[in-house]
C-alpha cells in the first residue's frame, strides 16, 4: 500500500521531487495500484468502469420494461428462459415491472449520473486542473468508492429476494414504501434499497466533502478561485449541494425505516387494509415527500451541473474561443445552486400540501429558468464566429446544448403549478426529465470521456466509432422521448404496466412499439461506445501530450499519468483558462495557463 | 438456438463496425500526415443534418399527433390549464425553434478552416443583461398568469355545489353521494370493520341518505365539490378531459371542485366516437393493479341527472338498517360504547 498521504503542497513538493518523482519507485502491487489505490487517476476510472456496468444494467432494465410497453399482448419465452423469476406465461409479471421501473430510476439517477459522473470527473479533473497532487485526503476519496461499490453490491443483491427488489417507483412515497402488505417489493427488497441508499450518502458525503476541499485549500500557486476551469467551478458547486443536500434524505430514510420496523407514524396515518384499521395515527405521507425532494430537486442539479461545466469547458476549447461570460457562467451556477434548494415543492403541487405553497414554488421553480437560459445563450454566444472543431467531445457537447433546451422548455410547462394540474406524473414528466437530466447528462458525459480519454489513457479514442455512437443516441434518443410529449398530452400516466385497460389512453399501440424498437437500438448502440473505449484503452492512436490544444493544466502533466501528478515543481498559473484566439496575429491560437502574461495583456484590463 | 445465432450476428455487426472504424480513421491520419489539414467540414455537416432533421422531425410530430391529443376541455378549469397550456406551447416553442436552429446553424457556419481565427469575444455586459431581462419578463407574464389560475381553482367550491366524496383503495374507487341533505356524513378511522370499510359514523344522522354510486354521474354546468382521500396508500384522482387531478391521501383529506361544461353526449359528437367515456384514473404508482385503477364518469343534463339521482337507494337504508334489524343487541352494544368514547374524547 502506498503510505505518504499527500495533504500540504509545501511539503508534498519536497517529497514528490525526490520521493515519488516516476511514479514508479516504489513497488506497488496489483492490489494497491488499481484495486485499493488511492490515487485520483485511479479512483477516477474505477467509478466510470463501475459506472458503465451500472448503466448497462439500469438500461437493460428499460429495455425489459419497453418490451412489456411495446408488445403487451405477445409471449417471450426466450426471455423467460433467461428472467424466469420475472415472467409469467412468457409476459413480464405487473410485479416485477414495478420493480424494473423502480431500480432503473435508482440506478440511473444515483449510481450512473450522481456517484459516476461526479465521482469520474471530479476525481479526474478536480486536482488536475487545479494543479495539485491528489485529492486532499486520498483514503477518504477512496473510501468514497468503496461505499459506492458496496452500496451497489446491496442494491443489486436485492434483484435476487424472492419477494423482489424494491417496487415503489424511485421516489419510494410511503405508505406504499412502508407497508409490505400493500406491495411484495415493499418486503425485504423495500430494506435493502434503504440500507443501499444509506451506504451511498456516506459515499456521496466522504466525496463531497473531499471535493469541496481540494477546490478550497490546494490550488496551485497562481490558481485564484476566479482563473478555474468552469468544469471544476461546476464540480465544486455540485459537491456542495451534495453535502448540503444528501443528510436529509438519510434522515428521510431513517424515519422511514423507524416506521417499517418501529412502529412509529412519521408518514403513517388513519391507514385502512382489508377492512382493518392498522394502529398508525397521527403521520403524514406528505412529510416524507417534503424530506425526499429536499434531496430529490437538488438531486437533478447534482446531475446536470457537471456536464454543464464539463461542456462549457469542450465548447471553449474546440470552438477555440472563449466561453463566452465567464463570470456569468459561474454566478448562473451560483444561482441553480442557491435556487435549487427553495423549489423542491413543485414536485408536490398536487401533492395535498396547501395550494398556497403551490403559488410561492411556482415562482421560485420559474425563476430558475433565468440562470438556466443564460447559460444556453452564452452557449450559443460561445459558438458563434468560432473556429469550430467538429470532434467527438464537442458533437456531443452541441447534443447535450440541444436536449438540454428541449427538455429544459418543457420545464417551463411542468414548473407551472396551473399546467401542472394536467401534466403531473403523465408521460410528458418522463419526457421532460429524461431529456433534460437523463439524456442530457449522458451527453455531458460521454462527451468528458471522448474529451479527456487521452487525459486518462494516453490515447485517442476511434472517432468513427464516436460518430456512429452519436447519430444512434442522438436520433435515438430523440424518437424515444420526443413523441412522449404527445402521449403524455393525451392524459395517459406513467408508470401504467398496460395501456389497454383504460380506453383513453390506448390510442398508441404503434408508436408504443416504434419507441421499445428505438430504445433497443439505442442501447446496444451504446455497445459500440464500449467497444470503443475498450479498445481504445489498448489499441487506440497514442495521444499527444496536448491532443486538443487546451489551455487548462491537466495538458500539462505527463500524458502517462504520474503518481502526484507532475514532476518536479507544480506548475504555476498565470492566467484565465479561456484564452483561446486572443492573439489574431499569433499562428497558435491557444495560450496555456501556465504561460505568463505579456506586458500587453497586463494592460488589458479583461482577464487574466 | 437462435439466441446464439442472434448473440452471434451482434457480435459480427460490432466487429465490422470495429474494422471500418479504424480503416476510416486510419484514412484520416495519413491524409494529415501528407501535410494536408484535418478538415472539420465533413464533420460539421453530419452534426448540423441530424440536429436539423431532428428539429424537422419535432415539428412535424407536432402535426401529426395534434389530433391524438384530449379533446376541448369538459369543465371550466380545464379551459384555464389549456388556455395556459397553449399560450406556454407558443412561447416556448418560438424559443425552441429559434435557439435549435441557431446551435446547428453555427455548428455548420463556423466549422474550422485553417485560414480563419476565431473572433475574441469573452464578455459583454449589455448581452448578458438583455438575456437576463427577457426571460424574466416573459416568465412573469407566465407566474402571474399561472398563480392568478391556480387560486381560482383551489377557491372554495361554491354552496350550490354537489357534493361527492372519492376514496382510493388498492385497485378501486369508492363514490360517496352527500344524498338530499347535501352533506356527507361523518367518518371516523376507528369505526372501521369490514362491514364499514369507510367507517362511516352511522350515529350522524346526515349519513343516512348518503348513497354510494358505481359511475360518477354529474349534471352539466353545476359545480361539484370532491373531498378525496384514500385507505391504504397514496393515490391520484385524476380527471384527464376535466384537466384536473388531486393526490388521494391517507390520513390527509384534499379536495377539488369544478364545473364540467361539455356532456358525455356532446362530446361523442365532438370526438365522433359514440363510444366515448370520460374515466376517472389513478396517476399515483399505488402497486401491481396501478394501471387499471379506474371509475367511468358520466356527465348529463339536469333533468337526466335528477331522474339518476332519485332513483339512488341510501345506503344505511339499504344495508346498515336491515342488518341492525336482524342483531338489535349488538349494535345497542355497539352505539353504548361509541357513546362512551366520544364522551370520553370531549
Amino acid at each position: 500500500m502506498q503510505t505518504t498521504t499527500v495533504t500540504n503542497p509545501h511539503v508534498d513538493e519536497h517529497v514528490h521531487s525526490q520521493g515519488h518523482g516516476g511514479g514508479h519507485h516504489h513497488t506497488e502491487t496489483f492490489i494497491s495500484k488499481y484495486i485499493f489505490s488511492l490515487d485520483h487517476k485511479t479512483i477516477g476510472k474505477q467509478f466510470l468502469t463501475l459506472g458503465m456496468l451500472w448503466a448497462i444494467v439500469g438500461g437493460g432494465m428499460s429495455v425489459l420494461f419497453r418490451v412489456q410497453l411495446g408488445w403487451p399482448d405477445e409471449t417471450f419465452p426466450l426471455l423467460e428462459r433467461v428472467f424466469s423469476s420475472w415472467f409469467t406465461d412468457g409476459k413480464l409479471n405487473p410485479e416485477a415491472y414495478y420493480a424494473l421501473i423502480t431500480m432503473h430510476g435508482t440506478i440511473m439517477v444515483f449510481f450512473v449520473l450522481t456517484a459516476s459522473l461526479s465521482g469520474t470527473f471530479a476525481n479526474v479533473l478536480i486536482p488536475l486542473q487545479i494543479g495539485a497532487r491528489d485529492m486532499a485526503s486520498p483514503l477518504m476519496n477512496a473510501l468514497s468508492f468503496w461505499f459506492f461499490f458496496l452500496a451497489g453490491i446491496v442494491m443489486f443483491a436485492s434483484l435476487f429476494l424472492p419477494t423482489g427488489a424494491a417496487s415503489a417507483g424511485w421516489t419510494i412515497y410511503p405508505p406504499l414504501s412502508a407497508l409490505p402488505q400493500t406491495s411484495p417489493g415493499s418486503g425485504n427488497g423495500m430494506t435493502f434499497w434503504l440500507i443501499a441508499m444509506v451506504l451511498f450518502v456516506v459515499s456521496t458525503l466522504l466525496g463531497g466533502l473531499n471535493y469541496i476541499s481540494t477546490v478550497l485549500n490546494m490550488r496551485t500557486k497562481g490558481m485564484t478561485m476566479f482563473r478555474m476551469p468552469l468544469t471544476v467551478w461546476a464540480l465544486f458547486f455540485t459537491a456542495i449541494i451534495g453535502v448540503l443536500s444528501f443528510p436529509v434524505l438519510v434522515s428521510c430514510v431513517v424515519l422511514l425505516i423507524f416506521d417499517r420496523g418501529l412502529g412509529t407514524s412519521f408518514y403513517l396515518s388513519n391507514i385502512v387494509i382489508g377492512g382493518k384499521a392498522l394502529p398508525y395515527a397521527g403521520g403524514s405521507p406528505i412529510l416524507f415527500q417534503h424530506l425526499f425532494w429536499f434531496l430529490g430537486h437538488p438531486e437533478v442539479y447534482i446531475i446536470i451541473l457537471p456536464a454543464m461545466g464539463m461542456v462549457s469547458e469542450i465548447l471553449a476549447v474546440h470552438s477555440r474561443k472563449p466561453i463566452f461570460g465567464y463570470k456569468a457562467m459561474i454566478f448562473s451556477i451560483l444561482g441553480i445552486t442557491v435556487l435549487g434548494f427553495i423549489v423542491w415543492a413543485h414536485h408536490m403541487y398536487l401533492s395535498g400540501m396547501n395550494p398556497f405553497l403551490g403559488s410561492v414554488f411556482t415562482l421560485f421553480t420559474l425563476l430558475i429558468a433565468i440562470p438556466s437560459a443564460v447559460k444556453v445563450f452564452n452557449w450559443l454566444t460561445t459558438l458563434w464566429r468560432g473556429n469550430i472543431k467538429i470532434t467527438p467531445p464537442s458533437m456531443f457537447a452541441v447534443g447535450f446544448i440541444s436536449m438540454f433546451i428541449s427538455g429544459g422548455l418543457t420545464g417551463i410547462w411542468l414548473g407551472n403549478s396551473t399546467i401542472d394540474i394536467q401534466l403531473h406524473d403523465t408521460y410528458f414528466v418522463v419526457a421532460h426529465f429524461h431529456i433534460v437530466m437523463g439524456i442530457a447528462a449522458f451527453f455531458g458525459m460521454f462527451a468528458g470521456v471522448y474529451h479527456w480519454f487521452p487525459r486518462m489513457f494516453g490515447r485517442m479514442m476511434n472517432e468513427t466509432m464516436a460518430y456512429i455512437h452519436f447519430a444512434i443516441t442522438f436520433i435515438g434518443s430523440y424518437l424515444i422521448f420526443w413523441p412522449m410529449h404527445f402521449i403524455g398530452l393525451s392524459g395517459v400516466p406513467r408508470r401504467y404496466y398496460s395501456f389497454n385497460e383504460i380506453e383513453a389512453f390506448a390510442q398508441y399501440g404503434d408508436l408504443n412499439k416504434l419507441i421499445s424498437v428505438v430504445s433497443i437500438i439505442v442501447f446496444l448502440g451504446q455497445f459500440v461506445f464500449l467497444v470503443n473505449f475498450v479498445w481504445s484503452i489498448y489499441r487506440g492512436k497514442k495521444a499527444s501530450q496536448n491532443p486538443w490544444q487546451a489551455n487548462t493544466l491537466e495538458w500539462t502533466s505527463p500524458i502517462e499519468g504520474i503518481h502526484g501528478n507532475w514532476d518536479g515543481e507544480l506548475p504555476t498559473v498565470h492566467r484565465w483558462p479561456y484564452d483561446y484566439s486572443r492573439n489574431p496575429d499569433s499562428d497558435v491560437d491557444f495560450i496555456p495557463q501556465t504561460v505568463p502574461l505579456t506586458e500587453e495583456e497586463k494592460k488589458d484590463k479583461i482577464h487574466h | 438456438m437462435s439466441i446464439i445465432l442472434g448473440l452471434l450476428t451482434l457480435v459480427l455487426l460490432y466487429i465490422v463496425i470495429v474494422q471500418i472504424s479504424k480503416a476510416s480513421d486510419l484514412i484520416k491520419s495519413l491524409r494529415s500526415g501528407d501535410g494536408q489539414e484535418e478538415s472539420f467540414g465533413n464533420g460539421a455537416l453530419f452534426t448540423s443534418v441530424i440536429g436539423f432533421g431532428v428539429l424537422i422531425y419535432s415539428l412535424v410530430t407536432c402535426y401529426i399527433y395534434a389530433p391524438t391529443l384530449l379533446p376541448k376541455p369538459a369543465s371550466e378549469q380545464g379551459e384555464w390549464i389549456n388556455n395556459l397550456l397553449n399560450v406556454t406551447f407558443v412561447l416556448t416553442g418560438i424559443v425552441f425553434v429559434i435557439t435549435q436552429a441557431l446551435l446547428f446553424w453555427f455548428v455548420y457556419k463556423y466549422h474550422y478552416r485553417k485560414d480563419r481565427k476565431a473572433y475574441f469575444f469573452a464578455d459583454n455586459n449589455k448581452l448578458e443583461v438583455a438575456w437576463t431581462i427577457v426571460p424574466a419578463i416573459v416568465l412573469t407574464f407566465l407566474i402571474g398568469f399561472g398563480i392568478q389560475k391556480w387560486f381560482k381553482i383551489f377557491s372554495p367550491a361554491p354552496k350550490d355545489a354537489i357534493l361527492i366524496e372519492a376514496t382510493g383503495k388498492q385497485y378501486a374507487w369508492s363514490i360517496r353521494y352527500a344524498g338530499t341533505d347535501h352533506t356527507l356524513g361523518k367518518r371516523d378511522f376507528t369505526l372501521v370493520n369490514p362491514d364499514n370499510e369507510l367507517g362511516i359514523n352511522w350515529d350522524d344522522a346526515s349519513s343516512h341518505d348518503d348513497f354510494m354510486a358505481d359511475e360518477i354521474v354529474l349534471p352539466v354546468n353545476t359545480p361539484v365539490s370532491i373531498n378525496i382521500g384514500a385507505l391504504d396508500v397514496i393515490h391520484n384522482f385524476w380527471l384527464p378531459h376535466f384537466r384536473l387531478m388531486m393526490s388521494a391521501v391517507p390520513g390527509v383529506p384534499t379536495h377539488l371542485w369544478f364545473r364540467p361544461t361539455v356532456t358525455t353526449e356532446e362530446m361523442r359528437k365532438e370526438t365522433k366516437n359514440p363510444n366515448f367515456e370520460y374515466v376517472l384514473a389513478c396517476n399515483k404508482l399505488c402497486g401491481s393493479g396501478h394501471y387499471n385503477m379506474k371509475k367511468k364518469v358520466r356527465v348529463v343534463t339536469q333533468e337526466e341527472f335528477d331522474k339518476w339521482f332519485s332513483e339512488q337507494k341510501s345506503y344505511y337504508a339499504t344495508v346498515v338498517l336491515p342488518a341492525k334489524a336482524g342483531d338489535p343487541s349488538k349494535n345497542e352494544m355497539e352505539a353504548k360504547v361509541e357513546n362512551v368514547k366520544a364522551g370520553a374524547s370531549k
